[in-house]
């Protein structure tokens, strides 16, 4: 597989490391009244789609960017590639 | 003469013999030749033994679909086994042995298998081999292996190099027949960057087995006028020898390229093969098309041949199997065969067209709308009989047999990605379907486009189609005059005749009537239907076998064949050897290995060195006279604890934390408190995963307000430090702070002892006050050694001692190591590998990789209380779950034999003084033990139930695999200066 890599541009998927689901992004407020089981969620339920899935790479033999990469878990095809902390900025995640 | 069938003209050097031998005989070929070609030539059509049956066979084709001409090649290490003899090129002293059979390829003892076909038949695995279920493994299974498989390996290396190399291309044409290089000459006058492969030796492909003219002259000769330009063109790169042999993604190709397989040794500084990674923006599948054969009673007798194999011996090799042969044929081209060998001078007895129209010749006997019925002839076919028109029967004399059921186009790389070939009925076979690999099309016969003109003209257009997309414009080119001539054909799959035996997969033994019992029993979906029978399953994926079987299950199922449906092919295209998979990958080189800085001194030493990760650490360094490792160890753990000792702990990972929320970022992803941190100092760290589980433990320095050196386990190194990047990226994305590994950057060494600080003084410049009271446990800072050579030095102990961690820039590790040594000559300095580490560490009572095992709390190491309620960090909300804090919690202790004569033994589980040693009543596990030199007894740390509770109590350790069973106390995990007064001295 090849991820276009938004700073660095084509790269093999060999020089990345696979995390899983993006929503690894979501982590939960631990002060929630109810953190323990916003966490059992974040932490272990996954959607497991066959057709689109968000997912993070890590381009661990590169720039050390974690990437958000939008691919067709059917048809391996990449429709987006997004730096990870422009991701979490953009949905909130700060300090 | 020896070679009897050997021909005029060709494509081979007749003035060129090369010696070769099969079986132990003596042969002559020429060069061009490969190991088929010449073995024909010389009259031997038998060339292998079926994998079931071990029915006698020779080639069917003349190409990589080969099933039956399977033979080792060479001897000695480079003996290789499982090699189609019919791409196997010639060389001067070409060892090669059939396989297969037992004692000799003539007379075969596993042949009995063959009387007893009728319990061999589909599905006998899952039938015969079911009860008693211990047989399996005692019995039935190394039955089969004996029986079954093919070849043999040498088992020794591999002489040969292996390389793996990486192309990129605008398109990449597969195959370099006439459609493969009209469409290269297309693109390459575009000035396209192109890459034309093809796996044979000779490029052309199907037109050097033909004797078309283009533009009124051979063939040969436009295909050297091609490659001729091609090669002047610098954006085309022409591969022969080299197998596409998968479509990966994104326009990702795998290749391999037969570099020195057709020589006897590779040439110097040359490997055998390469593994190609072709990264490509567009593809051209240029594949052809491969005949298939009409399934018939008795059809598998060596010198039973494609019809189109026949014609490429005898047109390209000069070869013929036999001087007498006849042709059984359902379409037109078949017929093609016939005229070719009567031109060279072959006889043919006639050709059999099951057609009641086939076409008439003058130059030989045509039997339209007769079939072949049966043959004889156990070593090799010598007689037909064929039914005629009228229902009569007839015996038809020849020593070879050319059959023809059509041509299939080759769709096997169209499908990599799951795409379904698609049914097209006037050439009565499939054709690759619409939604193959992405960027990738399929020109000439490869979509069934069989005539010579058609190919030129569909692999033109396909490549201005490709590049067209790319936005380059590439302009038709002049194509030269071929023939045209269309498909005729009648779809005729098999003999419907006696009780015999019709042969469909040849590989895999594989016959009409298993394909009958497969649908009698219910296993009818193509895909059943190819596991049921093992149909297509052998090594050349049923190329020239599928078709046959599906379209019998049609017939037997009343349905069409494209509602029956087709199997896909997978990579690769041809078997690889695992050789280029592995390219240099091999010996030493399989992983990289890293030294640490003082390796080059700790050889000098004679250290016994051990693998952790890719890096090789000393373990200990005997000195002479010492016959065991204990002995070097205790001595090292001795003279260490007593004076002072040394060792490098480059390996253990190094992360530089920057910028103004640096603590901030260390509280979030350590459980315990580093805001408070002052500069100047080191705190220990335990990091969780967010399950609460510990994930690695380490140090972190603060060396100013905005910067830390963080310190991992050697093992986890790469993993924390992608962890603490996924933390600020993904997590807090605006916090101040910068991450690098600096584990490279640094040589890093435990000095330990109580002379530890002696022997520094002698190498920090005197400008640092290294005292106890300037330089207090756990102290950190900047220094120079050495009269300025920046540094850091850790006041932090790992083995209990009073001990320091000094670091250098790496370049200066090995003369820091030196200079070291030669400082504590006076205090008798000893260097002491991990296995000293260890035996220090467990005396000591701290966990390493063996309690931090990916099961383990904070709870359970026994630092609960480490984990801060007052803020957020990474596992901390998890950590509480109630699961992790049972009351009972098994807690990490030390463990000490009662008898003192006694080993604890590491993965021991703990029970309880008396009653019952099971699963249900395990108290827990030990998880380090060791020799202490300095309590004189093994001692060991293990998790034990409630462990905070229970010192003084005696235990067992018991080890039912050695049967052993040893009482042990429970005492504290802190062996060795319980007080630690003596790492703050």
């Amino acid at each position: 597989m090849i991820i276009n890599h938004p700073i660095l541009g084509p790269r093999d998927a060999a020089e990345f490391t696979y995390l899983g689901d993006a929503s690894l992004l979501n982590r939960p407020d631990w002060q929630a009244a109810d953190a323990a089981d916003q966490f059992y969620e974040y932490l272990y339920l996954r959607d497991n789609p066959a057709g689109e899935h968000r997912e993070l790479w890590y381009h661990e033999q590169g720039d050390r960017s974690w990437l958000v990469v939008t691919r067709n878990t059917l048809t391996h095809e990449i429709s987006s590639v997004e730096l990870a902390s422009d991701v979490a900025r953009a949905q909130g995640n700060k300090k | 003469m020896t070679q009897v069938n050997r021909l005029k003209g060709g494509l081979i050097n007749h003035a060129k013999p090369l010696n070769f031998s099969f079986d132990g005989k003596s042969y002559v070929g020429c060069a061009g030749d490969t190991l088929a070609s010449a073995l024909l030539a010389n009259n031997v059509r038998l060339m292998g033994r079926s994998f079931k049956y071990h029915r006698p066979r020779g080639p069917l084709t003349a190409g990589s679909e080969e099933p039956n001409a399977i033979v080792e090649l060479r001897t000695g290490a480079r003996q290789e086994p499982n090699t189609r003899a019919t791409t196997a090129e010639l060389f001067d002293g070409l060892v090669a042995n059939s396989q297969n059979r037992w004692p000799s390829l003539a007379f075969d003892a596993m042949a009995i298998n063959d009387r007893f076909s009728n319990f061999l038949t589909a599905g006998f695995y899952y039938k015969t081999f079911m009860w008693p279920a211990a047989f399996w493994e005692k019995v039935y299974e190394p039955i089969i292996r004996k029986a079954a498989g093919l070849g043999s390996l040498s088992m020794q290396d591999d002489p040969d190099a292996y390389d793996k190399g990486f192309l990129h291309c605008d398109l990449l044409i597969i195959g370099a027949g006439p459609t493969g290089l009209a469409a290269a000459l297309t693109a390459g006058r575009a000035g396209a960057n192109v890459i034309l492969a093809d796996e044979d030796y000779a490029i052309g492909g199907r037109l050097n087995a033909e004797t078309f003219t283009l533009d009124d002259a051979p063939a040969p000769l436009w295909i050297a006028s091609v490659l001729a330009e091609l090669n002047s063109l610098p954006n085309v790169r022409t591969m022969s020898r080299t197998t596409v042999i998968g479509a990966f993604d994104h326009g990702v190709y795998g290749a391999v390229e037969r570099v020195s397989d057709h020589l006897s040794t590779p040439a110097p500084d040359k490997p055998r093969q390469v593994f190609w990674r072709i990264y490509t923006k567009r593809s051209l599948l240029c594949a052809g098309a491969i005949e298939r054969p009409i399934a018939f009673e008795n059809n598998d007798r060596p010198g039973i041949m494609l019809a189109s194999a026949i014609r490429s011996y005898a047109n390209r090799w000069a070869a013929t199997p036999a001087r007498q042969i006849a042709i059984f044929t359902n379409n037109d081209d078949g017929h093609r065969t016939a005229a070719d060998l009567i031109a060279k001078g072959v006889k043919v007895s006639a050709v059999i067209d099951p057609r009641t129209d086939a076409p008439i010749s003058t130059n030989v006997e045509v039997l339209a709308g007769a079939q072949v019925i049966d043959t004889i002839g156990r070593l090799g076919v010598k007689q037909l009989t064929v039914q005629l028109a009228d229902g009569s029967t007839r015996h038809v004399h020849c020593e070879a047999l050319g059959v023809s059921g059509g041509w299939n186009p080759n769709v096997h790389i169209s499908s990599h990605h799951r795409g379904r070939p698609e049914w097209d009925a006037q050439i009565a076979a499939f054709t690759p379907g619409k939604d193959g690999p992405q960027g990738l099309s399929v020109a000439g016969a490869a979509t069934g486009i069989f005539s010579t003109a058609g190919a030129l003209k569909s692999g033109m257009k396909s490549a201005v189609s490709a590049l067209k997309d790319l936005d380059i414009s590439a302009k038709p080119i002049k194509l030269p005059k071929a023939e045209d001539a269309p498909v005729n054909i009648k779809a005729f799959w098999h003999v419907n005749s006696g009780k015999g035996r019709a042969w469909l997969d040849q590989q895999n033994d594989v016959t009409v009537k298993d394909v009958k019992l497969a649908h009698q029993e219910n296993f009818r979906s193509v895909e059943h239907l190819k596991r049921y029978t093992t149909l297509g399953m052998a090594t050349d994926q049923g190329k020239t076998s599928n078709m046959g079987g599906l379209a019998i299950m049609a017939e037997l199922a009343g349905k069409t064949i494209p509602e029956v449906g087709t199997t896909i092919f997978r990579p690769p295209y041809t078997p690889v050897s695992m050789g280029a998979l592995g390219g240099r990958a091999v010996g030493k080189n399989f992983h990289p290995f890293r030294n640490s800085p003082s390796h080059k001194w700790a050889t000098e030493q004679g250290a016994v060195f051990v693998e952790v990760g890719n890096w090789l650490r000393a373990q200990w360094f005997p000195k002479q006279g010492e016959t065991h490792w204990r002995q070097s160890v205790d001595r090292e753990v001795i003279a260490t604890r007593k004076s002072v000792g040394i060792c490098d702990v480059t390996t253990l990972g190094k992360i530089d934390v920057q910028g103004a929320d640096a603590a901030t970022f260390l509280n979030k992803v350590y459980c315990n408190g580093f805001a408070k941190l002052a500069v100047g100092k080191t705190r220990y760290g335990l990091m969780l995963r967010e399950d609460g589980i510990v994930m690695d433990d380490g140090t972190a320095a603060r060396l100013a307000e905005d910067h830390f050196v963080v310190t991992t386990t050697t093992a986890n190194a790469v993993s924390v430090y992608r962890h603490m990047e996924f933390c600020r990226q993904c997590l807090w994305p605006d916090l101040d702070v910068q991450l690098i590994s600096t584990t490279e950057s640094w040589a890093q060494f435990a000095v330990a002892g109580p002379n530890a600080r002696k022997l520094l003084q002698k190498i920090v410049d005197p400008k640092f006050d290294i005292s106890n009271e300037a330089f207090p446990f756990m102290g950190c800072g900047a220094i120079t050694v050495c009269g300025g050579l920046r540094s850091r030095l850790f006041r932090i102990s790992f083995s209990g001692e009073l001990a320091f961690e000094i670091a250098v820039p790496t370049r200066y590790g090995d003369a820091l190591m030196r200079r070291m040594m030669e400082a504590g000559e006076e205090f008798d300095v000893v260097p002491y590998g991990t296995e000293a580490l260890g035996v220090m560490r467990i005396e000591k009572g701290h966990a390493a990789g063996n309690e931090l095992n990916g099961t383990c709390t904070a709870l359970n190491l026994g630092m609960g209380r480490m984990v801060s309620k007052k803020k957020d960090s990474i596992g901390s909300t998890l950590s509480e779950r109630t699961g992790l804090n049972e009351p009972d919690a098994w807690v990490q202790v030390g463990l000490k034999p009662v008898d003192p004569k006694n080993a604890v033994v590491a993965g021991s589980h703990l029970m309880n003084k008396t009653g019952e040693v099971s699963a249900k009543t395990d108290q827990g596990y030990i998880t380090s033990a060791a020799y202490s030199p300095i309590l004189q007894s093994s001692i060991g740390l293990g998790f034990l139930k409630d462990g905070g509770n229970r010192k003084g109590e005696i235990i067992r350790a018991v080890n039912p695999l050695k049967n052993q069973e040893v009482l042990l106390e429970v005492v504290s995990m802190h062996f060795y200066d319980p007080e630690g007064e003596l790492l703050r001295a």
